[in-house]
């Protein structure tokens, strides 16, 4: 059998062969659609990735700033402890009153 | 009035989602008939089309304008398509037992008389969409650019992404493809 011939006939049938561009109804809003959910995903994946950043920021802020304070020696000699001072804030208007005339 | 095409990418591109639906509605029918080369079931096509117009969107800010955009669009969907065709090699492997009597009879007709069997004929028809679908997705897109829609290396070049000596060594191969899946389908009807 021709080969070559039976592929060219082939071909030229192909070529005879009128491409369908038919468009199902409403296709275009369909589409629209599709675009406008996923605006509206993109949108929120931002914000999500926005807050995740912040959040991971934070984080970093108090790790930084435990580690200073946990790692910076105390150079106040006022012999107080922390709960000293905390007592001492505490009662503050308390003192001021007993000392007012 | 009617906005120009580069009024409305330019709409797009500022966030006006909307303006790209004249450009969906003016495309879709070229569109799908470059799907409905390549693709069979109607699912498919809605497929296929559906994802080369969200790539479309998601990828407008590439478009520079340089050329038209229909020419863009046809690029990302001939990529698209090409995609889908190696996702779907399902029915590549299967044999020619299936061919229908009107094929059959077109092709006696063809080994009695090469010249009284005509192309226009829907055997002939039916029996290239079936080789087609046996072509490797290189194989099939090359055919169908190259020998089918006639056009020249340098436009398969640019619409496939491959380069100008890797698209003469793919027509090369795709040919001989061609021609080993008919030797096998005439083997098969007629030894």
């Amino acid at each position: 059998m021709n080969l070559a011939e039976l592929q060219r006939k082939l071909v030229a049938a192909a070529r005879l062969q009128k491409p369908d561009d038919r468009v199902p109804y409403t296709f275009e809003k369909r589409v629209m659609a599709l675009i406008a959910e996923r605006t509206a995903a993109a949108r929120n994946v931002l914000w999500v990735r926005g807050l995740w950043r912040a959040a991971i920021s934070c984080v970093a802020v108090a790790v930084v700033c435990g580690a200073v304070s946990l790692f910076t020696p105390d150079k106040s000699d006022s012999g107080n402890d922390l709960s000293q001072d905390f007592e001492n804030t505490l009662l503050a208007s308390v003192d001021q009153g007993d000392t007012a005339p | 009035m009617e906005r120009s095409e580069a009024e409305l990418i330019a709409a797009v591109l500022a966030g006006d989602a909307a303006s790209f639906e004249p450009l969906v509605q003016k495309y879709s029918p070229r569109v799908f008939a470059t799907a409905r080369r390549y693709a069979r079931r109607e699912s498919e096509i809605e497929d296929i089309v559906q994802e080369v117009w969200l790539k479309a969107f998601d990828k407008l800010k590439s478009f520079r304008g340089e050329a038209p955009f229909e020419h863009w669009l046809m690029r990302m969907a001939v990529r698209t398509c090409y995609d889908f065709l190696r996702g779907h090699q399902r029915n590549r492997e299967s044999s020619f037992s299936e061919i229908s009597e009107p094929e059959e009879d077109w092709l006696e007709r063809f080994v009695a008389d090469p010249v009284s069997a005509p192309e226009d004929a829907d055997a002939a028809k039916l029996l290239i969409d079936r080789v087609m679908e046996k072509l490797s997705p290189e194989a099939r897109l090359v055919i169908q650019l190259l020998e089918i829609e006639d056009r020249s290396v340098k436009e398969i070049a640019e619409m496939t992404g491959w380069s100008v000596p890797l698209v003469k060594v793919r027509a090369f191969r795709a040919r001989g493809e061609m021609r080993k899946i008919l030797a096998r389908m005439t083997k098969e009807k007629y030894l």
